[in-house]
C-alpha cells in the first residue's frame, strides 16, 4: 500500500497520504471502507489521482478526503458521512446516489453531477455539465456556476441551488425537486414551471446557502424558484403532446 | 326481378386483418385517446423452444439410467471477476421483479420457494425489501435506471448485482407504476408522491454507451470491493452485439430477456412488436460469448417463456448456463387460477388471460398493493407451489439430458437439437428435423 504518514497545511496532526501513482485507487477504497466508525484516520490526501475513476467511491465513514486534482467518474460514488473535497475538476457523476456527507469540487463538474442522490450536499464552485442534478432524490446540490441542459431531469427531491444560469429543458418532468436559479433559464422542461418565491423557500434556500458558507454573498432576492406543474402526475390525453 | 330469397348467400366473412381483438382494440382507442397498457409479455405466436426437438440416445450414443444415474444440475454464476461467486443447486433462477408491482406476499413467496430449491430469486424496480432479503438465500439486487431505493447498505446486502439496461417485453423502454399501486410504502421506498403514476426512465441517468458502463460496473465492484457477480441484463434486441459489448463492460454474468419475457405494465404495442423471440435469441448470445472465448466464463442466463424442463433444457442445450422465469413462477404462486373465475369475469377477463396487472386489482393478490386481495396469498403455501414447481422443471430436465447421455445439465449441445421448422432451425442454428440442413449456416450468425 501506498500509505505514508506527511504533515500537510490542513491537518496538523498529519493525514494519511495516498499516493495513486504509486497503488490503484481499488487500494485506497479498500483502505477507505475498512475504516471502523470511530476511526483516528480522519483526514486523508490523495496525490496525483490524473483523472481516474471512483475514486472514494462507497466510503462509509466520518472522515475528510481531499483529492489534490482532477477526478474521472463517479467521485465520492454512493458516499455515506465522508467529505470528498477535489481540488480539481470532477468527471461524470460526481457524488452520484450520495447518502450523507460532503462533496466539494473545486473546479468544474461533468455531466450527471450529483444523479440519483439521495442526500448529503454536493457544491460545485466552477459549472456544471448536463443533467446536473439529474433523478436527484433528496441530495442538496449548489453549483455556483451554471448548468446545463436537462439538470435535475425527472429530479425527485431535495434542492438544485445554481447561482449562476441553467441550460434548456430545465427540470423535464420533475417530481417534488425544488430548483433556485439565480440566473437566466434557457428554457423549462415538460411541466416545469416558475412558482413564487415565498418566505419558506426563502427560508430554505438560505439554510442551503449557509450550508455553503455564501449566504451573506449572494442576495436571495435574485434567485427564481421553479417547480412541477404536476400536470403529468397521471396520464390524460389532452397531455399527450408533454409524454 | 331477381328473388332475393332464393339467391345463395355467402357466409358474414370475419376479416384476418381485421380480427375481433383489433376491433376491439380499435374502439378502446376511439374511446379513449390513450394506449392500452397491460402487463405479462408477448402473446402473439412466435417461433418457440416447441419447435425443437431432443435427439435422444440411440446406436451412435448411449443414455444414463433414470433414477440411478447422477446427472448434476448445480450451476456457480459469476466466475470471472467477482471473490464471492454464486453457487446454484439448479440452473433455473427466478427474473427480477419489483416490490410495488408485486405484493410482499408475493415477494415473499418467490423467496420461500426458490430458497427451498437452493436458487436466486431478483428486486425490481422500486429497491430491496427486508421480507424479500429475509426470505432469499441468494439474492440478485437490480440496478436500475430509475435508482429508486438504490443504496450502498442494500448493495452490499445483495449476493450479486443485475446491471439492468432493458428487459425482453419493452427494449429500449422504461418502467410503468400506475397511482393504483403506489401506496405510502412504495412511495416512500422510490421517494415519490404517493398514488401518482410513476414513469421509470429508460435510460441510466450516469452512463451511456459501453465505454461508460465499463467505468460503472467498475464503480460498483469497488463500492462492493469486488465481491459480488455483476450481471448486465438485455433485451433481446441485438443480442450478439449486446452480449459482447456486455462482456467487453467486464460483466460477469450476461442476461438475455427474449419477447416473450414478462413486465408488470407496459403498452400492449411495445409488448407485442419490439424485440425478438428468446429462440433466436439465445444462438447469437452464446456465438458472441464463443467468438470472444468466453462461453462458460462468462455466464449466460435466458428468460422469455421459459415453461418446462424441456425449455430449461432446451436453453441449456443451445449453450446457457440457466435460465430465468417470471410469468411462470407468479402462476405457481397463484396467478390466473381458475379458483378466481368469478372475479376475472368481474373484470371483464377470464382466468389465464388476465394481464391487467397495473391495475392493482389481481384476485389472486399478486400483482396488487391492496391489503385485502394480498392477504389471500398465503407466502407459505405460495412458496411451496413454487418450490414444487421448480423441482419439476429440475426433474424433467434431467429426464431430457439423462436421454441424451448427460451426467451434468450443462452438457447438453446443440447437437442433441433439431428443428421442427424452418424458422426455428434458422434461429437456433439447428438442423431442420430428418435433414442435415440449418438455414443460414453459412451466413454471419
Amino acid at each position: 500500500m501506498s500509505l505514508q504518514m506527511r504533515s500537510t497545511a490542513s491537518a496538523d496532526a498529519g493525514a494519511r497520504v495516498f499516493d495513486l501513482s504509486a497503488a490503484p485507487v481499488r487500494e485506497l477504497n479498500a483502505a477507505l471502507h475498512a475504516l471502523p466508525p470511530d476511526t483516528n484516520a480522519t483526514l486523508w490526501r490523495v496525490i496525483n489521482p490524473r483523472g481516474l475513476h471512483a475514486i472514494a467511491a462507497g466510503v462509509d465513514a466520518p472522515v475528510t478526503i481531499e483529492v489534490e486534482g482532477n477526478v474521472g467518474y463517479y467521485c465520492g460514488g454512493m458516499n455515506k458521512q465522508a467529505s470528498v473535497i477535489v481540488e480539481g475538476n470532477a468527471g461524470v457523476g460526481v457524488a452520484e446516489n450520495m447518502m450523507s456527507g460532503l462533496v466539494h469540487v473545486k473546479g468544474d463538474a461533468s455531466q450527471a453531477a450529483g444523479a440519483t442522490g439521495c442526500g448529503g450536499l454536493l457544491v460545485i464552485d466552477g459549472n456544471a455539465s448536463a443533467r446536473c442534478g439529474i433523478s436527484m432524490k433528496g441530495i442538496d446540490i449548489v453549483v455556483k456556476g451554471s448548468v446545463g441542459h436537462m439538470s435535475a431531469f425527472m429530479a425527485q427531491a431535495g434542492a438544485l441551488v445554481v447561482l449562476g444560469d441553467a441550460g434548456d429543458a430545465l427540470g423535464d418532468s420533475l417530481y417534488e425537486a425544488k430548483l433556485f436559479v439565480r440566473g437566466s433559464v434557457a428554457s423549462l422542461g415538460a411541466d416545469c414551471i416558475e412558482k413564487e418565491m415565498r418566505e419558506e423557500h426563502k427560508a430554505l434556500l438560505a439554510e442551503k446557502l449557509t450550508a455553503v458558507g455564501i449566504l451573506g454573498e449572494v442576495d436571495i432576492g435574485e434567485f427564481r424558484r421553479y417547480g412541477s406543474a404536476r400536470t403529468l402526475y397521471h396520464f390524460h390525453v389532452d397531455n399527450v403532446s408533454s409524454y | 326481378m331477381n328473388d332475393l330469397t332464393n339467391t345463395p348467400r355467402t357466409l358474414p366473412r370475419v376479416s384476418a386483418t381485421f380480427d375481433e381483438y383489433t376491433l376491439s382494440e380499435i374502439r378502446r382507442a376511439a374511446a379513449t385517446g390513450i394506449y392500452d397498457i397491460r402487463g405479462a409479455g408477448a402473446k402473439r405466436k412466435v417461433p418457440h423452444f416447441d419447435d425443437l426437438l431432443f435427439l435422444g440416445a440411440s446406436i451412435s450414443r448411449y443414455p444414463l439410467e433414470g433414477y440411478r444415474e447422477k446427472c448434476s444440475t448445480e450451476i456457480v454464476l459469476g466466475t470471472r471477476f467477482a471473490k464471492k461467486p454464486i453457487e446454484l443447486k439448479i440452473p433455473i433462477t427466478i427474473a427480477g421483479m419489483s416490490f410495488g408491482s408485486l405484493s410482499a406476499n408475493a415477494k415473499e413467496a418467490l423467496g420461500r420457494g426458490a430458497s427451498a430449491m437452493g436458487t436466486s430469486t431478483t428486486t425490481g424496480d422500486g429497491g430491496m425489501t427486508q421480507e424479500e432479503r429475509g426470505h432469499s438465500k441468494t439474492l440478485v439486487y437490480q440496478y436500475l435506471p430509475s435508482r429508486y431505493g438504490m443504496n450502498p447498505d442494500d448493495l452490499r446486502k445483495a449476493d450479486a448485482i443485475e446491471v439492468v439496461v432493458g428487459q425482453g417485453a419493452k427494449p429500449g423502454g422504461g418502467g410503468m407504476l400506475l397511482g393504483q399501486k403506489i401506496t405510502e410504502r412504495v412511495a416512500r421506498m422510490r421517494t415519490l408522491p404517493a398514488g401518482i403514476d410513476q414513469r421509470s426512465a429508460c435510460r441510466h441517468p450516469d452512463w451511456t454507451g459501453p465505454d461508460d458502463l465499463e467505468i460503472k460496473i467498475e464503480e460498483l465492484r469497488e463500492i462492493t470491493d469486488w465481491e459480488k457477480p455483476i450481471y448486465v441484463k438485455v433485451g433481446a434486441a441485438r443480442p450478439y452485439y449486446d452480449t459482447a459489448l456486455a462482456v467487453k463492460s467486464g460483466a460477469d454474468v450476461v442476461v438475455v430477456d427474449g419477447m416473450q419475457g414478462g413486465t408488470a405494465a407496459t403498452q400492449e404495442v411495445f409488448i407485442e412488436n419490439v424485440g425478438i423471440p428468446t429462440l433466436a435469441a439465445v444462438r447469437q448470445a452464446v456465438k458472441a460469448l464463443q467468438d470472444l472465448g468466453m462461453h462458460r466464463k462468462v455466464q449466460l442466463i435466458v428468460s422469455g417463456g421459459i415453461r418446462n424442463g424441456a425449455d430449461v433444457a432446451k436453453a441449456l442445450a443451445l449453450g446457457a448456463d440457466a435460465v430465468a422465469i417470471g410469468t411462470a413462477a407468479l402462476v405457481a404462486l397463484g396467478d390466473n387460477d381458475p379458483h378466481w373465475q368469478g372475479e376475472y369475469e368481474k373484470l371483464g377477463t377470464t382466468a389465464g388471460a388476465y394481464d391487467d396487472w397495473h391495475e392493482g386489482r389481481d384476485p389472486a393478490g399478486i400483482t396488487t398493493q391492496d391489503p385485502a386481495l394480498m392477504a389471500r396469498l398465503d407466502p407459505v403455501a405460495a412458496g411451496r407451489r413454487l418450490a414444487n414447481y421448480l423441482a419439476v422443471l429440475t426433474l424433467e430436465t434431467q429426464t431430457i439430458a439423462r436421454a441424451c447421455g448427460k451426467s451434468h445439465v450443462h452438457n447438453l449441445e446443440p447437437e442433441d437439437l433439431v428443428a421442427l421448422t424452418i424458422e426455428a432451425a434458422a434461429m437456433a442454428n439447428v438442423p431442420l428435423a430428418g435433414t442435415d440442413w440449418i438455414p443460414g449456416r453459412n451466413g454471419n450468425f
